[in-house]
């Protein structure tokens, strides 16, 4: 074992930004992702009836089909269409179809949107339906159920299922390694790798830097729980 | 054109067979893993604990990259120390299945754990006071009635492992979705096979989600269900 070598100044920068690009991409993805899954989980719940197909069907895709595919669909496949091609030289929107980093991104965004959409789907769903009359013998109209009651308690209630989602997500950030050109921890991991030919300090340096941010991600979550389900916690008196 | 379709169509079979392979590997993992958690023995609980705590912390692909590289490069020092001139490369298929069994096995694990917690404790009493030894307890008793509480669960980690065996693509096994990356570069239009490919994936997704729904209402047969 030759552990010195990544703690080689120049590795330890690539690792370094590795670091940075995968936190940057978890942290975009989860942001885009959780505002299109909001509105894809009120699609889903709400009373149009073809909106809830288009929705259900696109969610059902995208938890179907492996990530990687969609990656590749994403980076490869959308470059190819003419209508794209005609657009992505000058044209503001398409010009980022070029970038890796987008292509990754976007992927990523509507692969946790359809997951958590399902997630946040099912705790509306599951709103007691005590909650939602008192709100309603209060005088609200539907919006202000929505917005008052029922989204504040479900987003709650989706928060141990959405730990899990974020800390697979930290880990399919990894796929980006599939794209070239993107450097993240696993890229840095196969340089080192390619460059001494050392394999297990090179990927197991990389699987240390996820497990720490695993737990650290997994850490806050349950600070998170702690603090916005204090009342669903068991009663300690 | 048609000749790369028929191809990936080919190489369905592989991913097919990767997975089922895996998922065998998974289930022993699972069991033994299930097995040492409750075992109440304290070196075979840290054990089993670290497993599942440390694989489930790192990407697939992480893992399999160790695998396959450092795995190859592993042996062959081994060769070499034991004075051997042989060197062995490893087959993307066995570290295929033998890297994506031993990460979905720290999932079943935790499925079976929870799984066999859910039995009422009496039964596996009961059978002991029939005199029944514990291997014949686990098949008679424990086994028959584990696989209902485990079969959410298990139908979750099952969709999860045949998603992931796109990534073996990665080491050079040349199942669909590798095809269909050397088919977009062939014929550089790559939307057509990726979409081919996501197709074949959907519809493994749902047979066997129609399949493991079947299953589940054959073991769920005469389970109460409470009325609201």
């Amino acid at each position: 074992m030759k552990w010195h070598v990544i703690f080689e100044p120049q590795n330890l920068e690539l690792y370094g930004t590795g670091i940075l690009t995968t936190l940057g991409l978890l942290f975009s993805s989860l942001a885009v992702g959780g505002v299109l899954a909001l509105i894809f989980a009120l699609l889903l719940t709400g009373p149009w009836a073809p909106l809830r197909w288009l929705v259900g069907a696109y969610t059902y895709v995208i938890r179907g089909t492996p990530l990687l595919i969609q990656v590749y669909l994403i980076y490869y496949g959308l470059g190819q269409l003419e209508w794209i091609q005609a657009r992505w030289d000058d044209v503001w929107p398409w010009t980022h179809f070029k970038e890796p980093f987008f292509c990754a991104l976007l992927a990523f965004s509507l692969n946790t949107a359809g997951y958590t959409a399902e997630m946040l789907a099912g705790a509306i769903r599951e709103t007691s339906a005590g909650e939602i009359e008192a709100a309603q013998s209060f005088g609200m109209s539907r919006f202000q159920v929505m917005l008052r009651v029922v989204l504040p308690s479900a987003m709650r209630r989706t928060l141990p299922a959405y730990s899990n989602e974020v800390v697979m997500m930290l880990q399919s950030t990894s796929l980006a390694s599939a794209v070239p050109s993107m450097l993240d921890v696993t890229a840095a991991a196969s340089r080192v790798y390619s460059d001494y030919y050392l394999p297990f300090e090179a990927y197991l340096a990389a699987a240390a830097i996820y497990l720490v941010a695993s737990f650290c991600l997994i850490g806050v979550f349950k600070l998170s729980e702690r603090h916005w389900l204090a009342y669903l916690a068991p009663r300690k008196h | 054109m048609n000749a790369y379709y028929a191809g990936i169509l080919q190489g369905s079979l592989l991913t097919v067979g990767v997975s089922l392979c895996a998922l065998l590997v998974s289930i022993g993992l699972g069991l033994l893993g299930a097995a040492a958690k409750l075992s109440g023995r304290p070196v075979m609980v840290a054990l089993a604990t670290g497993y599942t705590t440390i694989i489930r912390g790192i990407p697939d692909l992480v893992v399999m990259l160790l695998v396959f590289y450092g795995g190859t490069i592993g042996i062959n020092h081994l060769l070499e120390w034991s004075g051997s001139k042989a060197t062995v490369d490893i087959n993307p298929f066995l570290a295929g299945v033998l890297t994506i069994g031993f990460i979905y096995g720290a999932y079943m694990t935790e499925t079976f754990r929870g799984a066999i917690l859910s039995i009422p404790k009496g039964q596996t009493e009961a059978a002991w006071a029939f005199g029944m030894s514990r291997p014949q307890t686990f098949l008679r008793i424990t086994m028959p009635q584990m696989v209902r509480y485990a079969l959410p669960s298990f139908t979750n980690n099952w969709l999860v492992l045949i998603k992931a065996t796109a990534l073996v693509s990665l080491i050079g096994l040349k199942e669909m979705t590798y095809l269909a990356k050397q088919a977009s570069a062939a014929t550089r239009s790559p939307f057509e096979f990726f979409l081919f490919t996501a197709g074949l994936f959907l519809i493994y997704t749902t047979v066997s989600l129609y399949a493991l729904r079947k299953l589940n209402a054959r073991y769920s047969l005469g389970t109460k269900r409470g009325q609201l």
